[in-house]
């Protein structure tokens, strides 16, 4: 066997699966404080390489500030998502919920295509092209420097609920509203600001996802594998989000190099499978607790 | 006691309405003195539990309004205010069956709390005078900081509820059934603490109650409400002088001693507080 190219294939795993666990922090984030599975996270991610493209060549804008920009533009599509679509919605079974965030996707797809018609576009190079090498294995530069930044983020997160006690108000939001309400938490805020900052999340993981694999209205479908990794790290842990992550990155780059192409999903979804035989919620999350 | 005792609540002839339709509460008042202990008592379905939501705001939530009629919380009308401003400016709801939050720790659903000192005092993260005083009242909160809440027996669920109004430091505890599904010597366990925490630290409570006997026996003043409004009012050793209330409230059944049950529900048929 040789090492040093299954290192590469490794590292470029790592790669991938990193930039799946910062979609899936996505997912999570807006899970965790409002028990709602936005499934349209793949076309918030779609919408931020987008906004990107257009700030950069329609706008003419440098790069530099055309990435913050495409950042808070998914910050501000998810505030007034959840304004104008969720809030409405409290109350009203989950499945509505959940179907009308399906909806949400085909209309951002249906007017992606409207405005930017279905060519896939490679996004402007704005990261280099100086190739990494960790010893003597190659990295693409957007993959290392993708990895980097998934990487801070999640940690950042993961520091955030620790230590701050926003994570708290999060997770008794979503446990009980009423109660939230009661202990003084501004339960309307918490809701707009776990949708803002994930979908702000979503559109720059789409930036980086953009990058590497250029964007076309149909990118969304990796907000797919990302529900996969969040549903096997568990729906409400941003660690299991992470080592889902990268647990499902390394194993497609490992089958899909060393066993073939055709194998990557049927191991992925084998792994999904028996994740959910042996922890139903999840590796990482929480144990409902059921007590009459 | 020098000081002349001003309201900390006034409620002044409310009327609730659900969902637009079914009228709940029909034009009722009551006051809670600072620093005494109130109860309102009175049967399953009279409106007390909605009385405490109509105070603490959280009738919202549940498709209620309040269509006419004033709450006046510490001197200034509080109908507009959202139910987490109430609660940051002293005014604490521990709704019925507890309502913890499970999947949390105790110790985190202490720190969920602190939502409620919002803007009263530099909140630093842990207010951990606080959570000291919560432990030094209910020590098995502290041998169980870090489990999850769910786990807790009813007993310390209430505990819990109980202790995350005083992280609020609020200057009004809303206490909406406090002994439900729990042991009597576990009620008594929670009503001397829920007295103590009056005595010491000045709090006023509103304590809504099934169980009439351990609510009056801590309370100032109690008012009864059937069917909406306050029917009867009065310090507590009055009410419990009152034959009525002994008999209908206490399950006291007075000189007449053994009477059947076809007879007491002939009776209670016929009598009307308002007659």
């Amino acid at each position: 066997m040789d090492w040093l190219f299954f290192t590469e294939v490794t590292l470029a795993g790592l790669g991938s699966g990193a930039l799946l666990s910062l979609t899936a922090l996505s997912f999570v984030l807006i899970y965790k404080a409002t028990r709602v599975i936005n499934l349209a996270v793949g076309e918030i991610l779609m919408l931020g390489g987008y906004l990107f493209f257009a700030f950069v060549t329609a706008f003419g804008l440098a790069t530099w500030l055309a990435i913050p920009l495409a950042i808070a533009g998914g910050a501000l599509f998810g505030f007034v998502v959840e304004r104008t679509l969720i809030r409405p919605m409290l109350g009203e079974s989950s499945i509505s919920v959940l179907m009308l965030t399906v909806g949400l996707g085909s209309v951002l797809i249906g007017a992606t295509e409207l405005i930017w018609n279905t060519d896939p576009r490679a996004l402007p190079d704005f990261m280099g092209q100086t190739p990494v090498f960790i010893g003597e294995a190659y990295v693409s530069r957007k993959i290392a420097i993708g990895f980097v930044v998934s990487a801070l983020v999640i940690a950042l997160f993961l520091l955030l609920f620790r230590f701050w006690r926003g994570g708290v108000a999060l997770r008794a939001t979503a446990t009980d509203q009423a109660a939230a309400y009661s202990c003084g938490i501004n339960v309307p805020a918490v809701f707009s600001l776990a949708w803002m900052v994930a979908c702000a999340t979503a559109a720059g993981a789409g930036l980086l996802v953009g990058a590497i694999g250029g964007i076309s209205p149909t990118m969304g479908v990796f907000g797919l594998s990302a529900l996969v990794v969040v549903i096997i790290g568990g729906l409400d842990s941003v660690l299991g989000a992470l080592i889902g992550g990268i647990l499902i990155g390394l194993v497609e780059a490992w089958a899909g190099t060393f066993l073939g192409g055709e194998y990557k999903l049927v191991t992925t979804f084998s792994i999904l499978i028996a994740a959910l035989m042996i922890r139903p919620y999840g590796l990482f999350g929480t144990v409902e607790i059921e007590r009459l | 006691m020098a000081m002349t005792a001003h309201a900390i609540l006034d409620i002044s002839n409310i009327e609730v309405v659900y969902n637009k339709t079914i009228q709940v509460l029909r034009g009722l008042s009551l006051k809670v003195e600072a620093g005494k202990v109130v109860a309102l008592l009175g049967s399953n379905g009279a409106g007390k539990s909605t009385t405490l939501k109509a105070v603490s705001g959280l009738l919202a939530l549940e498709d209620g309004d309040v269509t006419s009629g004033a709450i006046t919380f510490d001197g200034a009308p509080s109908g507009a205010l959202k139910p987490h401003d109430l609660v940051r400016r002293g005014l604490f709801h521990v709704m019925e069956g507890r309502r913890i939050f499970e999947d949390l720790t105790v110790e985190e659903n202490l720190v969920a709390a602190t939502y409620a000192l919002t803007g009263r005092k530099a909140s630093s993260g842990r207010a951990s005078s606080s959570f000291d005083a919560v432990y030094e009242y209910f020590p098995r909160l502290h041998e169980r900081r870090n489990g999850r809440a769910g786990y807790l027996s009813g007993g310390e669920q209430q505990m819990l509820a109980i202790g995350r109004a005083l992280v609020a430091e609020p200057k009004l505890i809303l206490l909406d059934e406090p002994s439900l599904g729990l042991s009597p010597k576990l009620v008594e366990e929670i009503f001397t603490i829920i007295a103590r925490i009056n005595r010491e630290r000045g709090v006023s409570m509103l304590l809504v109650e099934q169980n009439a006997a351990v609510a009056l026996a801590v309370s100032h003043y109690g008012y009864i409400m059937e069917t909406g409004k306050i029917v009867l009012d009065g310090p507590t050793e009055r009410l419990m002088a009152d034959q009525d209330v002994r008999e209908f409230y206490l399950g006291m059944a007075g000189e007449a001693g053994a009477k059947s049950y076809r007879d007491i529900k002939h009776y209670k048929r016929r009598k009307r507080w308002l007659s």
